[in-house]
């Protein structure tokens, strides 16, 4: 006698208990606030803020409470969420030359008008495990009234409008007014314009666009890449309301720009220039800044005049996989039941083995 | 740098079945086009969704565009409702829409279903929405989303013949078990979900209509009631579906597809129908096979 | 709002859907109308059926065309823009959907778009108003229907249309998978005539 098994139902129910219980860990601890998440862990908040395309640090950090410290899970419960949200509008383009700079570094100039800016980075510490900070009491010397902050260093013109001012580097694009497209509400056909490529880009999953910027760097797609200037800050968030005639600022966003000042290109007519990469992330997230403008000027081959052929310029391949709340819903269902396609193939495999040995049979025979 | 602030939490709610209007609007507009195109994959603007990419997230949003109040909705997985992705995404409506469900067939208005149709046929009154996780047919002969748009503008299906001879020549049949290539109303090729060749046959003039939603990849696409639908094959190959050797060993169903279940480790299995629904109520009906419990007056003359 | 604007849907989650399904299905069974229960009353020429379709429709990133007659009205532009939101455009190529008052002056279906071969989804929906349907009892006119969403054949009338209709879906039907897609709508129904559709007289 046999009983087919039933009771899906109920082994969910079991596995979210099991899940809450392990995502809480020991009751006799107590449990990480919000505040805390936000607090110190800060870059995971930025990577689950910039790739989940929403600037919220209290749901980022909730995000990463409830998805226990899984990032790739957080960023995919902040897009759940961000979808049902109502879209107003487009912010004008961010002016991020009148930032208030945390951190600015270019390594294209020795000294350049605002300095070099070192801000809170981990370029230059030595990666010896702080054992310090594992005392039982967090790292009491640390507790207390906050230590004096610098003040934001006022706005500083950026390295590549220094250069651009003498001609020596492409200009950016002129922002045309028109509504950019908005690849969380229209389907994507390739080829794409560079706006579209940006935010795909700077929604793309950090690890997927590091490797494929490091490709370009081994020569796969190599473009000579000098990083112009990196900056991180704040900038305000402006909105017109065509309503009401004028414009208002909404907020201010802590955002990492990079851009990459590139091998130059010219002819017999036009005079020589450098060309750009761009990157633009939410939050500090510099790897992913670089990564980004690294892989944005590889993919811009086909404009440059450049030969076509290393992985990071194949625009359909780059942009189709770089998200990776799809990658990993995609990898991640084959743990799904697929009984009913696998017994077809079952079939056919036991199908041609038969045959293959009737047809031995009969010729032994 | 000040300290984050972490606010109060915003106010969650959500609108009925989830998508917000302008998002079914978007979706139901891309329906209408696949109806009047038939096997054509509609490109859409398809949402973050509540489930993961691949879980059946475009399937759950053509059912959200197209459910109402008074629909009763069936969600089978492998052709079982009770499996752990069905119960999941039928709870996700029973929850964001507070809609009637149910396992039968016959008293659902839609179907979501992931790898099967069910046995019983379909009424013209009813929905089936299949979840697709690769709505292209050329995708494994051609990845390129920029060539295979040209080759259903030009109605170049050459490939997929060269593909499906290469296999008789090789294995000495088609090897394509699932997710098995069929030609919609005369003009477009297309993936009919990884359902097994074995199902093929229901598409055709089935009077119901089917829905295919594709979330990752965003596409719907579509087989309007009563449409022409032939999986590719060859004249002297011709599509022929599976058979398998016994009848259901709950029901003693034939002519249903089966899943095989291992009993241990010594080679004991048995064959069950997969859609359960149409097990269960054969054997409420009072059919049998040969591992059917025994029957209710027999165990009580037992005990 | 303006005092004297009509209002939308009295529930507008379940009436556009209602509408929408009614869409659906008509466009799934090409010539059988289906039943489109709206308790609107847009200003005239706007019909309640077309004004329904409309509002389950179309918004901010549909344009929309309207007819001479619709568009001579401007409490009908008003209506639209208020409660679906979408741009009103002045060429028909432009629209996404077109809403026709008097189907006999309507322009020819190369004046919409008609998508391309490799989007033939990028075509127009043209909603077009009728007074009435005609079934299969009624023996003056009517055509033959025949295609995917049709068992065997079906017979459809509805008027007004225009002189040349069958010439016209001859020639739609002749650019599948490109054309136009048709929905009539009137007399509390709304019939679907997708460009997969054969047209002959009946």
């Amino acid at each position: 006698m046999y009983v087919a098994a039933k009771g899906g139902e109920k082994a969910i129910r079991n596995a979210h208990e099991l899940l809450a219980r392990r995502r809480r860990g020991d009751r006799t601890l107590p449990a990480v606030t919000l505040e805390q998440i936000a607090s110190q862990l800060t870059l995971a908040v930025d990577r689950v803020m910039a790739e989940g395309s929403l600037y919220d640090t209290a749901l980022a950090a909730l995000a990463i409470k409830q998805a226990r410290g899984d990032l790739i899970e957080a960023i995919f419960l902040i897009r759940a969420f961000r979808t049902t949200l109502p879209r107003f509008g487009s912010a004008r383009p961010l002016d991020t030359g009148a930032m208030l700079v945390r951190r600015r570094v270019s390594a294209t100039f020795k000294d350049l008008p605002g300095g070099q800016l070192l801000g809170p980075t981990f370029d230059y510490t030595h990666r010896l495990l702080d054992t310090s900070l594992a005392e039982a009491d967090a790292g009491g010397a640390e507790e207390g009234a906050p230590p004096p902050v610098a003040e934001p260093a006022p706005p500083m013109p950026r390295v590549t409008d220094l250069i651009g001012a003498e001609g020596l580097i492409e200009p950016s694009p002129r922002d045309d007014g028109a509504e950019p497209f908005d690849i969380t509400r229209a389907p994507v056909s390739y080829p794409v314009d560079r706006a579209t490529r940006l935010q795909t880009l700077a929604r793309g999953d950090e690890g997927y666009l590091l490797a494929l910027g490091y490709s370009t760097q081994r020569g796969y797609a190599r473009s000579h890449p000098f990083v112009g200037e990196i900056r991180f800050g704040e900038v305000e968030v402006v909105l017109d309301i065509p309503e009401l005639g004028f414009e208002v600022s909404i907020g201010e966003v802590e955002v990492t720009e990079c851009q990459m000042v590139n091998q130059f290109k010219g002819s017999a007519q036009v005079p020589p220039q450098f060309t750009r990469g761009y990157g633009l992330v939410f939050g500090q997230c510099e790897r992913k800044a670089m990564s980004m403008a690294l892989v944005e000027r590889a993919l811009r081959w086909q404009e440059l005049g450049e030969e076509p052929g290393a992985p990071a310029q194949d625009e359909e391949f780059v942009l189709s996989h770089c998200d990776n709340v799809q990658a990993t819903g995609f990898v991640e269902h084959l743990k799904l039941p697929h009984y009913v396609d696998f017994q077809a193939e079952l079939d056919l495999v036991r199908r041609m083995r038969a045959e293959i040995a009737a047809e031995r049979k009969e010729a032994a025979e | 740098m000040s300290a984050p602030q972490v606010g109060s939490m915003p106010d969650i709610s959500y609108n009925f079945a989830y998508l917000d209007e302008q998002t079914k609007r978007m979706i139901r507009r891309a329906i209408l086009k696949a109806i009047a195109i038939p096997g054509y994959q509609v490109p859409f603007a398809a949402r973050e969704m509540p489930m993961p990419y691949g879980w059946g997230t475009g399937g759950v949003q053509v059912t959200a565009a197209v459910l109402g109040p008074d629909d009763v909705l069936k969600v089978i997985d492998q052709g079982a409702d009770d499996t752990t992705n069905a119960v999941a995404i039928r709870g996700f409506f029973e929850k964001t829409a507070k809609v009637a469900t149910t396992t039968s067939t016959t008293e659902a208005s839609i179907i979501q279903t992931r790898h099967r149709i069910p046995e019983t046929r379909l009424r013209d009154d009813q929905i089936l929405v299949y979840q697709v996780p690769i709505p292209e047919p050329l995708r494994f002969l051609e990845p390129r989303e920029t060539e295979t748009r040209q080759l259903h503008a030009l109605s170049e299906y050459g490939l997929m013949h060269v593909k499906l001879y290469e296999d008789i020549a090789r294995h000495g049949h088609i090897a394509t078990t699932y997710a098995y290539p069929v030609e919609v109303a005369g003009r477009y090729v297309m993936d009919p979900s990884p359902i097994p060749k074995f199902d093929n046959p229901k598409m055709d003039d089935c009077p119901a209509l089917q829905l295919f939603g594709a979330g990752r990849e965003k596409r719907i696409y579509a087989i309007p009631p009563h449409t022409t639908v032939r999986s590719l094959d060859f004249e002297d190959h011709p599509f022929r579906v599976q058979r398998f050797a016994r009848p259901c060993a709950l029901c003693g169903a034939t002519g249903v597809y089966l899943d095989e279940v291992l009993l241990d480790d010594r080679g004991g299995r048995m064959f069950v129908c997969s859609d359960t629904d149409y097990c269960t109520t054969r054997q409420e009906e009072g059919h049998r096979g040969e591992m059917s419990p025994p029957a209710r007056d027999a165990q009580e003359d037992a005990a | 709002m303006p005092a004297a604007l009509a209002l939308g849907f009295r529930d507008p989650v379940f009436d556009a859907q209602a509408s929408f399904r009614a869409a659906m299905w008509a466009l799934a069974r090409p010539g059988t109308p289906c039943p489109l229960d709206v308790a609107l009353a847009p200003p005239a020429p706007l019909a309640p059926e077309a004004a329904a379709l409309v509002l389950a429709l179309c918004d901010y990133e549909t344009p929309l065309w309207l007819d001479a007659p619709l568009s001579a009205v401007p409490e009908v532009a008003a209506f639209l823009r208020f409660h679906a939101g979408a741009p009103l455009v002045g060429e028909p190529g432009e629209a996404r959907f077109a809403l026709i008052a008097d189907p006999r002056a309507m322009p020819g279906f190369e004046a919409f778009a008609q998508g391309t071969p490799e989007f033939p989804d990028a075509s127009a929906t043209l909603i077009v108003q009728i007074e009435g349907f005609t079934d299969e009892h009624f023996t003056d006119g009517g055509f033959m229907l025949e295609g995917p969403g049709i068992e065997g054949s079906v017979r459809f009338g509805a008027a007004p249309l225009p002189a040349d209709f069958v010439a016209r879906m001859a020639a739609n039907r002749a650019l599948f998978p490109r054309g136009v897609d048709l929905l009539l709508a009137g007399a509390g129904h709304v019939a679907g005539l997708p460009r997969s559709v054969t047209v002959g007289e009946g």
